[in-house]
């Protein structure tokens, strides 16, 4: 049997992108597949009695080494911020390319709290920082120094001890551009260094609050409880900095969501489906409603979300439980057409998600392949002609042709770089001033002016006849050419009108990242968690790849 | 040191202000990035550039012809670069091409550089009397190497160097037949279990 891959048309769409979650796919699951055989080690851990001083953590195999250093600050209350223009941090993190010397520590010491106003250098990674949930972390600590283990009930409702505010890597600030490093086969899947710094700072936060407890009261303290540890992640808050990431990287976004496709389609075509891979598949799926039970969040548009897609799933548990027979040929295709037909978008990706855990052997694969040499793509082949550009653009864009920009429900908003910050903002052009310095993100919008303007022209004409004089649009003339190439590599949707979700983007992203519980804040940031209930790396070497359901 | 990733960011991000479409400023970037990959003085050049552009008066050049003339202060080397390397497929079939006056050539350089990948061959390409031979966009030799901004260049040409060895037949030969002190001679049976033996290609 041969499952077509889904249309691009449908799953590009924002909504269909804001419903994906985490699955074996995710970026932090297959860091931990990939580093689970290192050797794990604390170099360094030298705080005071408040918590405030210098750590080091390193992963380690043959003569590679990468070194989390960790420096941890006293922060006034009044100076603790989560906006991304803060200056100062509780804990700020960088992941160094081998073993730190005195004087690079020295270096970083001074460079590192600094964050975005810091320089780093080609031998840094990542670059991050955090701040406590004081409310847990202080409970936490006042618990442990009494010799009780803390409140679960409040760890659980916050999820973890710190979040950050931003993870840096791929040469910003300083940082090791990714040439210097891209061969290099154990980074292979996307973001791996980012999930690596983020995963070894969860470590940090445990060994901190057990330190301050400690040095609170030395003979009473008792140490968190690992299975609390465990139960805890490292939070995160998302702005609209990670939207523009998406669209900005065309071929990445292709593989990311080729990859899902795929096996998808190879799922679909599995002829007999094991009573093991049943199995695996039932318990996921039935362990995984806890997610979604926990999942605590004061967005309205998240509550009905979470809502309806509690109460789809129950019914595909129903459905599966009795009236569906896995033993027939081609379950899983038969399971994701009766989804298709009757559950929200929502469900119908979480169960998709669900239907990879069983398939390693389809999933490891893919993972190698998540990553993109988009230089290779960036030439425009001007040698083609009008008349076939206009044609990729007619089959590869069938519903943004549809769109009326002259409306301006359609024109609502532009996107820009803040000047105080250098992040991207979203706003309404007819409210706001600084329409004209757009950024090149309103894809849609350009690729209608491109055609009408394409219509015009005579068809035999070269795109480099065209472009001598037409070059207004050549950055979206590039897309038109890779996107006829990789298929999914555009958002099939608009990205300035009056309905946009700019969280679609971002929950598109966290979803491959493998963040649990988005907690929309407004619909421009949201709060994540990461790693939560993932093992902990004394533990990595034969951890449970099901962590995420247990 | 600042790291390509900031470098294309932020030539694409002047670039724009400087007043070139997205698209343009994107090929700016990653121009710029591959002068300095190649030690060149990209990020100085264009600086200079975009703080003189206002005062200059630009020939915008759109079709690339054999011999081009400036009739202003000189080529923008961006517009006439990009212009090149979109139409470097029509333009190696001609023997040379001729610029009269170029305003910031090694601004105009990394789109040569670009368009011997395009088309597979190299470029001898001479900005007045610096010579470079462009390799496929994976390396350039020359015989210069200073870091400075260079203005204007009054003569500059380039030449598609088809694919041809470096050597001669002899010289082949001779490395060869070496080289095949390398094998070992095949006895019969040895010949016989060889793949393709005792089947014709006629069927």
């Amino acid at each position: 049997m041969n499952i077509e891959l889904r249309d691009p048309n449908v799953v590009m769409k924002l909504s269909r992108l804001g419903s994906f979650h985490q699955s074996k796919l995710s970026f932090l699951r297959s860091f931990l597949n990939e580093f689970k055989d290192w050797d794990y080690k604390r170099d360094l851990f030298e705080l005071n009695e408040k918590g405030y001083g210098t750590a080091v953590y390193s992963f380690k195999k043959k003569n590679r080494v990468y070194s989390l250093i960790c420096f941890a600050n006293e922060l006034d209350e009044s100076e603790r911020s989560d906006r991304v223009i803060a200056t100062k941090w509780d804990a700020a993190f960088t992941l160094h390319d081998g073993v730190p010397t005195k004087q690079d520590i020295e270096r970083l010491r001074n460079e590192v709290p600094k964050q975005e106003f810091g320089r780093l250098s080609f031998k840094e990674l990542t670059l991050s920082r955090a701040n406590k949930s004081v409310r847990v972390f202080n409970h936490v600590v006042e618990s442990l120094s009494e010799g009780k283990q803390p409140d679960k009930n409040l760890l659980n409702s916050v999820g973890y001890l710190y979040r950050t505010t931003a993870v840096y890597g791929s040469g910003k600030f300083g940082l090791a551009d990714r040439f210097r490093i891209k061969d290099r086969e154990e980074i292979y899947g996307p973001f791996r260094l980012e999930m690596m710094l983020v995963y070894l700072v969860r470590q940090f936060t445990f060994d901190q609050v057990n330190h301050v407890a400690k040095t609170k009261n030395p003979k009473k303290a008792v140490k968190l409880d690992e299975n609390i540890c465990k139960s805890l992640g490292i939070g995160n808050s998302t702005g609209l900095g990670m939207a523009p990431f998406i669209v900005n990287h065309p071929t990445l976004l292709n593989n990311w969501i080729s990859a899902r496709e795929i096996a998808l389609k190879k799922i679909r075509e599995i002829k007999k489906v094991s009573k093991k891979e049943q199995n695996i598949f039932l318990e996921c799926l039935k362990k995984s409603i806890k997610n979604i039970t926990s999942w605590n969040t004061e967005s309205e548009y998240q509550i009905n979300k979470i809502k309806s897609l509690l109460e789809d799933l129950n019914r595909v548990i129903l459905f599966l439980d009795q009236n569906f027979d896995f033993d027939q040929d081609y379950a899983f295709n038969e399971l994701y057409s009766h989804l298709e037909k009757r559950y929200c978008e929502e469900c119908i990706e979480y169960v998709v998600s669900m239907m990879m855990e069983p398939y390693n052997d389809i999933i490891s694969p893919l993972i190698k392949e998540m990553s993109s040499e988009e230089e290779n793509y960036f030439n425009i082949p001007t040698d083609r002609t009008v008349e076939e550009l206009k044609k990729i653009i007619e089959i590869k864009y069938p519903d943004i042709l549809k769109i009326d920009f002259s409306k301006d429900e359609n024109n609502l908003n532009f996107w820009f770089i803040s000047k105080n910050k250098e992040e991207p903002r979203l706003a309404n052009r007819f409210d706001e001033m600084g329409a004209e310095l757009e950024q090149p993100l309103a894809i849609a919008r350009d690729i209608k002016r491109l055609h009408e303007l394409l219509l015009k022209i005579n068809n035999d004409w070269t795109i480099a006849k065209f472009l001598s004089t037409n070059n207004e649009l050549r950055h979206v003339v590039r897309r038109v050419f890779i996107v006829e190439k990789f298929p999914y590599s555009e958002i099939q949707d608009n990205t300035i009108g009056k309905t946009i979700m700019p969280i679609d983007m971002l929950r598109l992203k966290l979803s491959f990242f493998g963040a649990l519980k988005f907690d929309p804040r407004s619909d421009k940031w949201l709060r994540i968690c990461m790693f939560q209930g993932a093992p902990l790396p004394e533990k990595l070497k034969n951890y449970d790849e099901h962590w995420v359901y247990n | 040191m600042r790291s390509l990733s900031e470098i294309e960011t932020v030539s694409k991000r002047s670039s724009r202000a400087a007043g070139y479409s997205w698209g343009i400023a994107e090929e700016v970037a990653k121009n710029i990035r591959l002068l300095e990959i190649f030690n060149l003085p990209g990020i100085k050049n264009l600086n200079s550039f975009f703080k003189k552009k206002k005062s200059l008066s630009l020939d915008m050049i759109s079709i690339i012809n054999q011999d081009n003339i400036a009739n202003r202060d000189g080529y923008c080397p961006i517009i006439a670069g990009v212009n090149v390397l979109d139409q470097i497929k029509t333009l190696e079939k001609l023997n040379q091409i001729n610029f009269k006056k170029v305003l910031y050539p090694l601004l105009f350089l990394p789109f040569i550089s670009r368009a011997t990948a395009v088309i597979g061959k190299r470029i001898f390409l001479k900005i007045d009397d610096k010579e470079f031979l462009l390799n496929f966009n994976n390396n350039i030799y020359s015989n210069y190497a200073k870091n400075e901004i260079i203005e204007t260049a009054d003569n500059i040409y380039f030449k598609v160097i088809e694919n041809r060895d470096s050597f001669n037949i002899e010289e082949w030969n001779e490395l060869y037949k070496l080289s095949e002190e390398t094998f070992v001679e095949e006895n019969e049976s040895l010949k016989q279990g060889g793949a393709g033996a005792g089947l014709t290609d006629n069927d």
